[in-house]
Protein backbone atom coordinates (compact mmCIF):
# COMPACT_ATOMS: atom_id res chain seq x y z
CA UNK A 1 0.00 0.00 0.00
CA UNK A 2 1.32 3.46 -1.31
CA UNK A 3 0.95 7.01 0.89
CA UNK A 4 -0.98 7.80 -1.27
CA UNK A 5 -3.37 4.98 -1.22
CA UNK A 6 -3.14 4.97 2.88
CA UNK A 7 -4.66 8.56 3.14
CA UNK A 8 -7.45 7.63 0.78
CA UNK A 9 -8.49 4.87 2.86
CA UNK A 10 -7.56 7.20 5.99
CA UNK A 11 -9.69 9.98 4.85
CA UNK A 12 -12.53 7.63 3.10
CA UNK A 13 -12.69 6.08 6.79
CA UNK A 14 -13.25 9.04 8.76
CA UNK A 15 -15.62 10.10 6.11
CA UNK A 16 -18.15 6.96 6.09
CA UNK A 17 -17.68 5.39 9.68
CA UNK A 18 -16.07 8.50 11.65
CA UNK A 19 -13.07 5.62 12.23
CA UNK A 20 -10.30 8.14 13.39
CA UNK A 21 -7.12 6.51 12.00
CA UNK A 22 -3.58 7.87 13.05
CA UNK A 23 -1.04 7.68 10.45
CA UNK A 24 1.02 4.60 11.70
CA UNK A 25 -1.93 2.32 11.34
CA UNK A 26 -0.94 0.82 7.94
CA UNK A 27 -0.91 -2.91 9.89
CA UNK A 28 -4.25 -2.32 11.22
CA UNK A 29 -5.38 -1.75 7.17
CA UNK A 30 -3.58 -4.22 5.87
CA UNK A 31 -4.70 -6.93 8.45
CA UNK A 32 -8.51 -6.08 7.95
CA UNK A 33 -8.82 -5.11 4.18
CA UNK A 34 -6.25 -7.67 2.68
CA UNK A 35 -8.55 -10.60 3.18
CA UNK A 36 -11.34 -8.89 1.65
CA UNK A 37 -9.64 -7.54 -1.23
CA UNK A 38 -8.88 -11.72 -1.85
CA UNK A 39 -11.94 -12.40 -1.12
CA UNK A 40 -13.44 -9.59 -3.64
CA UNK A 41 -11.31 -11.62 -5.96
CA UNK A 42 -9.02 -8.42 -6.32
CA UNK A 43 -5.12 -8.24 -6.54
CA UNK A 44 -4.45 -6.14 -3.15
CA UNK A 45 -5.19 -2.84 -1.47
CA UNK A 46 -4.43 -1.31 -4.41
CA UNK A 47 -7.13 -2.32 -6.54
CA UNK A 48 -9.84 -2.63 -3.82
CA UNK A 49 -9.09 1.63 -3.29
CA UNK A 50 -9.96 1.97 -6.90
CA UNK A 51 -12.94 0.17 -6.44
CA UNK A 52 -13.79 2.24 -3.68
CA UNK A 53 -13.29 5.56 -5.82
CA UNK A 54 -15.06 4.13 -8.11
CA UNK A 55 -17.79 4.26 -5.82
CA UNK A 56 -18.26 0.07 -5.93
CA UNK A 57 -21.66 0.15 -3.37
CA UNK A 58 -20.86 -3.77 -1.97
CA UNK A 59 -17.13 -2.66 -1.63
CA UNK A 60 -17.67 0.24 0.24
CA UNK A 61 -20.12 -1.14 2.76
CA UNK A 62 -17.67 -4.23 3.35
CA UNK A 63 -14.94 -2.19 3.99
CA UNK A 64 -16.56 -0.25 6.78
CA UNK A 65 -17.63 -3.38 8.31
CA UNK A 66 -13.95 -4.71 8.15
CA UNK A 67 -12.53 -2.01 9.70
CA UNK A 68 -14.78 -1.28 12.60
CA UNK A 69 -15.60 -4.74 14.02
CA UNK A 70 -13.90 -5.62 17.39
CA UNK A 71 -13.97 -8.24 19.21
CA UNK A 72 -16.53 -8.58 22.07
CA UNK A 73 -17.18 -10.90 24.64
CA UNK A 74 -19.86 -11.33 27.37
CA UNK A 75 -19.91 -9.20 30.35
CA UNK A 76 -16.70 -7.45 28.82
CA UNK A 77 -14.65 -5.96 31.98
CA UNK A 78 -17.48 -7.23 34.40
CA UNK A 79 -17.12 -4.08 36.41
CA UNK A 80 -19.98 -2.39 34.47
CA UNK A 81 -22.19 -5.21 35.05
CA UNK A 82 -22.00 -5.46 38.07
CA UNK A 83 -22.56 -1.58 38.48
CA UNK A 84 -25.73 -2.05 36.21
CA UNK A 85 -26.75 -4.66 38.55
CA UNK A 86 -25.74 -3.38 41.88
CA UNK A 87 -26.22 0.66 41.37
CA UNK A 88 -27.80 1.48 37.83
CA UNK A 89 -31.01 -0.63 38.13
CA UNK A 90 -31.98 -0.45 42.16
CA UNK A 91 -31.87 3.28 41.24
CA UNK A 92 -33.81 2.99 38.60
CA UNK A 93 -36.54 0.58 39.72
CA UNK A 94 -37.14 2.90 42.40
CA UNK A 95 -37.49 5.93 40.11
CA UNK A 96 -39.50 4.18 37.77
CA UNK A 97 -41.52 2.44 40.31
CA UNK A 98 -45.09 4.46 39.25
CA UNK A 99 -44.65 3.86 35.23
CA UNK A 100 -43.01 0.70 35.16
CA UNK A 101 -40.91 0.56 32.44
CA UNK A 102 -37.49 1.16 31.21
CA UNK A 103 -35.24 1.79 28.67
CA UNK A 104 -32.20 0.73 27.74
CA UNK A 105 -29.74 1.31 24.66
CA UNK A 106 -26.69 -0.64 24.05
CA UNK A 107 -25.00 2.16 21.25
CA UNK A 108 -22.67 -0.12 19.87
CA UNK A 109 -24.35 -3.28 20.50
CA UNK A 110 -21.93 -5.10 18.25
CA UNK A 111 -22.25 -9.24 17.98
CA UNK A 112 -24.86 -8.87 20.84
CA UNK A 113 -22.85 -10.00 23.69
CA UNK A 114 -22.96 -6.56 25.62
CA UNK A 115 -27.10 -6.39 25.08
CA UNK A 116 -27.39 -9.97 25.89
CA UNK A 117 -25.39 -9.73 28.97
CA UNK A 118 -27.51 -6.95 30.29
CA UNK A 119 -30.72 -9.02 29.41
CA UNK A 120 -29.12 -12.17 31.80
CA UNK A 121 -28.32 -9.32 34.50
CA UNK A 122 -32.26 -8.31 33.75
CA UNK A 123 -34.08 -12.17 34.42
CA UNK A 124 -31.53 -12.62 36.73
CA UNK A 125 -33.49 -9.67 39.07
CA UNK A 126 -36.51 -11.98 38.87
CA UNK A 127 -39.55 -10.90 40.84
CA UNK A 128 -37.99 -7.06 41.38
CA UNK A 129 -39.11 -6.40 37.72
CA UNK A 130 -42.05 -9.17 37.05
CA UNK A 131 -44.77 -7.04 35.09
CA UNK A 132 -42.18 -3.96 33.86
CA UNK A 133 -41.48 -3.21 30.56
CA UNK A 134 -38.50 -3.26 29.54
CA UNK A 135 -36.89 -2.63 26.39
CA UNK A 136 -33.45 -3.01 25.37
CA UNK A 137 -32.41 -1.44 21.74
CA UNK A 138 -28.97 -2.57 20.05
CA UNK A 139 -27.58 -0.56 17.67
CA UNK A 140 -24.40 -1.22 15.50
CA UNK A 141 -23.53 0.25 12.36
CA UNK A 142 -22.71 -3.34 10.57
CA UNK A 143 -25.91 -5.13 8.74
CA UNK A 144 -23.39 -8.51 9.37
CA UNK A 145 -23.11 -7.81 12.75
CA UNK A 146 -26.41 -6.90 14.02
CA UNK A 147 -27.88 -10.11 11.84
CA UNK A 148 -25.03 -12.23 14.21
CA UNK A 149 -26.35 -10.66 17.31
CA UNK A 150 -30.09 -11.15 16.31
CA UNK A 151 -29.31 -14.82 15.07
CA UNK A 152 -27.90 -15.30 18.99
CA UNK A 153 -25.78 -18.33 17.92
CA UNK A 154 -21.83 -18.29 19.50
CA UNK A 155 -19.30 -20.46 19.24
CA UNK A 156 -18.20 -22.74 22.14
CA UNK A 157 -15.10 -20.81 21.85
CA UNK A 158 -17.22 -17.74 22.45
CA UNK A 159 -19.28 -18.81 25.19
CA UNK A 160 -16.42 -19.58 27.53
CA UNK A 161 -15.31 -15.96 27.69
CA UNK A 162 -16.67 -13.97 30.47
CA UNK A 163 -19.78 -16.25 30.65
CA UNK A 164 -20.34 -17.83 33.82
CA UNK A 165 -20.90 -21.72 33.56
CA UNK A 166 -24.47 -21.41 35.43
CA UNK A 167 -25.32 -18.55 32.97
CA UNK A 168 -24.81 -21.20 29.95
CA UNK A 169 -26.60 -23.50 31.39
CA UNK A 170 -29.50 -21.48 32.48
CA UNK A 171 -30.00 -18.81 29.09
CA UNK A 172 -28.74 -20.81 25.82
CA UNK A 173 -29.49 -23.61 23.90
CA UNK A 174 -26.84 -26.42 22.76
CA UNK A 175 -27.05 -27.07 19.15
CA UNK A 176 -23.98 -28.97 18.29
CA UNK A 177 -20.70 -27.35 18.10
CA UNK A 178 -22.78 -23.99 18.73
CA UNK A 179 -24.82 -22.32 21.78
CA UNK A 180 -28.01 -20.14 20.94
CA UNK A 181 -29.09 -17.63 23.38
CA UNK A 182 -33.64 -18.34 24.75
CA UNK A 183 -36.24 -17.10 22.57
CA UNK A 184 -37.33 -15.62 25.93
CA UNK A 185 -33.98 -13.38 25.95
CA UNK A 186 -33.72 -12.58 22.28
CA UNK A 187 -37.21 -11.50 22.12
CA UNK A 188 -35.91 -8.90 24.85
CA UNK A 189 -33.88 -6.99 22.41
CA UNK A 190 -34.49 -5.14 19.14
CA UNK A 191 -31.69 -4.95 16.97
CA UNK A 192 -31.48 -1.89 14.68
CA UNK A 193 -28.51 -0.58 11.95
CA UNK A 194 -27.67 2.89 13.37
CA UNK A 195 -24.37 4.87 12.31
CA UNK A 196 -23.43 7.07 15.33
CA UNK A 197 -22.82 9.74 12.97
CA UNK A 198 -25.99 10.52 12.37
CA UNK A 199 -28.70 11.64 13.65
CA UNK A 200 -30.40 8.90 16.48
CA UNK A 201 -33.35 11.63 18.08
CA UNK A 202 -35.67 8.85 16.61
CA UNK A 203 -34.81 6.24 19.29
CA UNK A 204 -36.31 8.40 21.87
CA UNK A 205 -34.85 8.56 25.29
CA UNK A 206 -33.49 5.99 27.64
CA UNK A 207 -32.83 5.76 31.37
CA UNK A 208 -29.27 3.69 30.51
CA UNK A 209 -27.20 4.37 27.45
CA UNK A 210 -24.18 1.86 26.87
CA UNK A 211 -21.96 2.82 24.66
CA UNK A 212 -18.34 1.14 25.43
CA UNK A 213 -15.49 1.36 23.28
CA UNK A 214 -16.61 2.44 20.37
CA UNK A 215 -15.76 6.46 20.45
CA UNK A 216 -11.97 5.56 21.14
CA UNK A 217 -12.26 5.54 17.53
CA UNK A 218 -13.39 9.05 16.82
CA UNK A 219 -11.43 11.81 17.14
CA UNK A 220 -12.30 14.35 19.82
CA UNK A 221 -15.15 16.75 17.83
CA UNK A 222 -16.98 13.64 16.54
CA UNK A 223 -16.52 12.46 20.76
CA UNK A 224 -17.84 15.93 21.82
CA UNK A 225 -21.02 16.25 19.18
CA UNK A 226 -21.67 12.51 19.78
CA UNK A 227 -21.90 12.99 23.64
CA UNK A 228 -24.00 16.08 23.28
CA UNK A 229 -26.34 14.59 21.17
CA UNK A 230 -26.58 11.25 23.68
CA UNK A 231 -27.49 14.16 26.53
CA UNK A 232 -30.80 14.97 24.32
CA UNK A 233 -31.33 10.82 24.20
CA UNK A 234 -31.10 10.34 28.29
CA UNK A 235 -33.44 10.62 30.96
CA UNK A 236 -32.30 13.64 33.33
CA UNK A 237 -31.67 10.83 36.46
CA UNK A 238 -30.17 8.26 33.76
CA UNK A 239 -27.19 6.45 33.77
CA UNK A 240 -24.36 6.94 30.47
CA UNK A 241 -21.67 4.43 30.83
CA UNK A 242 -18.25 4.28 28.41
CA UNK A 243 -15.69 1.80 27.68
CA UNK A 244 -12.26 1.80 30.43
CA UNK A 245 -10.18 4.06 28.08
CA UNK A 246 -13.13 6.14 27.74
CA UNK A 247 -14.35 9.69 29.21
CA UNK A 248 -16.15 12.91 28.95
CA UNK A 249 -13.74 14.83 31.35
CA UNK A 250 -12.07 17.71 28.98
CA UNK A 251 -14.01 17.17 26.66
CA UNK A 252 -18.41 18.13 27.29
CA UNK A 253 -20.03 19.05 30.58
CA UNK A 254 -22.91 17.29 29.20
CA UNK A 255 -22.22 14.38 31.63
CA UNK A 256 -20.18 14.44 35.08
CA UNK A 257 -18.23 11.08 36.18
CA UNK A 258 -19.56 9.18 39.21
CA UNK A 259 -16.82 9.18 41.78
CA UNK A 260 -16.12 5.66 42.82
CA UNK A 261 -17.93 4.22 40.00
CA UNK A 262 -15.76 4.30 37.02
CA UNK A 263 -17.13 4.39 33.63
CA UNK A 264 -20.68 5.35 34.60
CA UNK A 265 -21.78 9.27 33.94
CA UNK A 266 -25.12 11.24 35.11
CA UNK A 267 -26.25 13.92 32.74
CA UNK A 268 -25.72 17.29 33.74
CA UNK A 269 -28.99 19.73 34.13
CA UNK A 270 -28.64 21.18 30.83
CA UNK A 271 -29.68 24.67 32.54
CA UNK A 272 -25.98 24.76 33.95
CA UNK A 273 -24.28 23.54 30.88
CA UNK A 274 -26.57 25.92 28.74
CA UNK A 275 -25.05 28.59 30.84
CA UNK A 276 -21.09 27.52 30.43
CA UNK A 277 -20.04 30.16 27.68
CA UNK A 278 -20.79 33.36 29.89
CA UNK A 279 -18.33 31.48 32.63
CA UNK A 280 -15.92 29.63 31.10
CA UNK A 281 -13.48 27.95 32.64
CA UNK A 282 -15.41 27.85 35.74
CA UNK A 283 -17.14 24.49 34.86
CA UNK A 284 -17.55 22.32 37.84
CA UNK A 285 -18.34 24.86 40.04
CA UNK A 286 -21.01 25.94 38.05
CA UNK A 287 -22.50 22.31 37.75
CA UNK A 288 -21.54 22.06 41.72
CA UNK A 289 -24.40 25.29 42.67
CA UNK A 290 -26.68 24.45 39.65
CA UNK A 291 -27.29 20.89 41.77
CA UNK A 292 -27.64 23.03 45.41
CA UNK B 1 1.41 -19.16 46.98
CA UNK B 2 -1.80 -21.42 46.37
CA UNK B 3 -1.55 -24.56 44.69
CA UNK B 4 -3.71 -26.14 41.61
CA UNK B 5 -3.92 -30.07 41.23
CA UNK B 6 -4.09 -30.91 37.43
CA UNK B 7 -5.58 -34.08 36.98
CA UNK B 8 -5.39 -35.05 33.29
CA UNK B 9 -3.86 -38.19 31.76
CA UNK B 10 -2.82 -36.92 29.37
CA UNK B 11 1.11 -35.61 29.90
CA UNK B 12 0.19 -32.53 27.15
CA UNK B 13 -2.55 -31.26 28.50
CA UNK B 14 -0.89 -31.19 31.87
CA UNK B 15 2.60 -29.89 30.45
CA UNK B 16 0.25 -26.90 28.73
CA UNK B 17 -2.29 -26.59 31.56
CA UNK B 18 0.71 -26.50 33.97
CA UNK B 19 1.98 -23.41 31.97
CA UNK B 20 -0.96 -21.83 31.88
CA UNK B 21 -1.92 -22.02 35.44
CA UNK B 22 1.36 -20.99 36.39
CA UNK B 23 1.30 -18.20 34.79
CA UNK B 24 -1.71 -17.30 36.99
CA UNK B 25 0.60 -17.55 40.37
CA UNK B 26 -0.17 -21.19 41.35
CA UNK B 27 2.32 -23.79 42.21
CA UNK B 28 1.11 -26.89 40.12
CA UNK B 29 0.54 -30.20 41.40
CA UNK B 30 0.10 -33.23 38.43
CA UNK B 31 -1.77 -36.50 38.51
CA UNK B 32 -2.80 -38.80 36.00
CA UNK B 33 -6.06 -40.16 37.28
CA UNK B 34 -8.31 -39.54 40.08
CA UNK B 35 -6.81 -41.90 42.40
CA UNK B 36 -3.66 -40.47 42.49
CA UNK B 37 -5.54 -37.18 42.70
CA UNK B 38 -7.25 -38.16 45.85
CA UNK B 39 -3.71 -39.05 47.03
CA UNK B 40 -2.58 -35.42 46.79
CA UNK B 41 -5.51 -34.33 48.11
CA UNK B 42 -4.96 -36.36 51.19
CA UNK B 43 -1.94 -34.98 52.15
CA UNK B 44 -2.77 -31.03 51.07
CA UNK B 45 -5.94 -29.77 49.74
CA UNK B 46 -5.10 -27.64 46.94
CA UNK B 47 -6.51 -24.35 46.56
CA UNK B 48 -7.90 -25.42 43.06
CA UNK B 49 -8.42 -28.51 40.73
CA UNK B 50 -8.60 -28.54 37.44
CA UNK B 51 -9.81 -31.79 36.39
CA UNK B 52 -10.24 -34.00 33.41
CA UNK B 53 -13.33 -36.08 33.17
CA UNK B 54 -12.58 -39.37 31.00
CA UNK B 55 -9.25 -40.92 32.54
CA UNK B 56 -8.26 -44.88 33.21
CA UNK B 57 -8.88 -45.90 37.18
CA UNK B 58 -10.69 -43.43 38.21
CA UNK B 59 -12.50 -40.66 35.87
CA UNK B 60 -13.02 -37.13 37.17
CA UNK B 61 -16.43 -37.50 37.80
CA UNK B 62 -15.76 -39.90 40.08
CA UNK B 63 -13.06 -38.31 41.84
CA UNK B 64 -15.24 -35.59 42.49
CA UNK B 65 -18.03 -37.21 44.20
CA UNK B 66 -14.85 -38.70 46.62
CA UNK B 67 -13.51 -35.13 47.12
CA UNK B 68 -16.47 -33.45 48.00
CA UNK B 69 -17.07 -36.06 50.62
CA UNK B 70 -13.58 -36.12 52.15
CA UNK B 71 -13.24 -33.44 55.16
CA UNK B 72 -12.11 -30.37 53.89
CA UNK B 73 -13.26 -31.72 50.52
CA UNK B 74 -15.97 -28.98 49.72
CA UNK B 75 -12.65 -26.42 50.11
CA UNK B 76 -10.85 -26.41 46.41
CA UNK B 77 -12.08 -24.88 43.69
CA UNK B 78 -12.84 -27.45 41.38
CA UNK B 79 -12.88 -26.48 37.65
CA UNK B 80 -13.88 -29.05 34.88
CA UNK B 81 -11.27 -29.20 31.89
CA UNK B 82 -12.95 -31.44 29.56
CA UNK B 83 -13.78 -32.86 25.84
CA UNK B 84 -16.90 -33.61 27.13
CA UNK B 85 -19.24 -30.42 25.81
CA UNK B 86 -22.59 -31.85 25.74
CA UNK B 87 -25.65 -30.12 28.17
CA UNK B 88 -25.74 -33.34 30.27
CA UNK B 89 -22.16 -33.45 31.26
CA UNK B 90 -22.42 -30.07 32.09
CA UNK B 91 -25.21 -30.29 34.49
CA UNK B 92 -24.03 -33.44 35.73
CA UNK B 93 -21.18 -32.24 37.06
CA UNK B 94 -22.39 -29.07 38.11
CA UNK B 95 -24.80 -31.32 39.71
CA UNK B 96 -21.66 -32.94 41.32
CA UNK B 97 -20.52 -30.35 42.91
CA UNK B 98 -17.97 -28.76 40.52
CA UNK B 99 -17.47 -24.79 40.84
CA UNK B 100 -16.45 -24.14 36.65
CA UNK B 101 -16.49 -25.64 33.69
CA UNK B 102 -13.95 -25.72 30.61
CA UNK B 103 -14.70 -27.00 27.33
CA UNK B 104 -11.31 -28.29 25.25
CA UNK B 105 -9.80 -26.50 23.53
CA UNK B 106 -8.68 -24.06 25.86
CA UNK B 107 -6.69 -21.53 26.17
CA UNK B 108 -5.28 -18.99 28.42
CA UNK B 109 -8.09 -16.24 28.13
CA UNK B 110 -10.28 -19.07 29.31
CA UNK B 111 -8.72 -20.49 32.02
CA UNK B 112 -8.12 -17.08 33.41
CA UNK B 113 -11.41 -16.12 32.89
CA UNK B 114 -13.10 -19.07 34.54
CA UNK B 115 -10.48 -18.70 37.84
CA UNK B 116 -11.51 -15.48 37.98
CA UNK B 117 -15.22 -16.33 38.08
CA UNK B 118 -14.82 -18.48 41.10
CA UNK B 119 -12.66 -16.24 42.77
CA UNK B 120 -9.03 -17.99 42.71
CA UNK B 121 -7.49 -14.68 40.97
CA UNK B 122 -8.33 -11.12 41.33
CA UNK B 123 -10.18 -9.59 38.47
CA UNK B 124 -8.03 -7.37 36.37
CA UNK B 125 -8.77 -3.82 36.40
CA UNK B 126 -11.02 -3.42 33.27
CA UNK B 127 -9.20 -3.59 30.61
CA UNK B 128 -8.36 -0.90 27.56
CA UNK B 129 -9.84 -2.12 24.30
Amino acid sequence: MNPTEYEYLRKFLKDNSGLDLSADKQYLIESRLLPLARKAGLSGIGELVQKLQGGARTVITDVVEAMTTNETFFFRDKVPFDHFRDHIMPEIIKARAAKRSIRIWCAAGSTGQEPYSLAMCLKDMGAALTGWRIEIIATDLSQEVLEKAKAGIYSQFEVQRGLPIQMLMKYFKQTGETWQVNPELRAMIQHRQLNLLHDFAQLGTFDVIFCRNVLIYFDQDTKINIFNRLARQIEPDGFLVLGAAETVVGLTDTFRPIPERRGLYKPNDPRAVAAKPALAGATPRLAVMAGR
Amino acid sequence: MKTCLVVDDSSIVRKVARRIVEALGFQVIEAEDGVEALVHCKKAMPEAILLDWNMPVMDGFQFLGTLRRMPGGDEPMVVFCTTETGIDHITKAMGGGANEYIMKPFDKDIVMAKFQEVGLIARDEQTAA
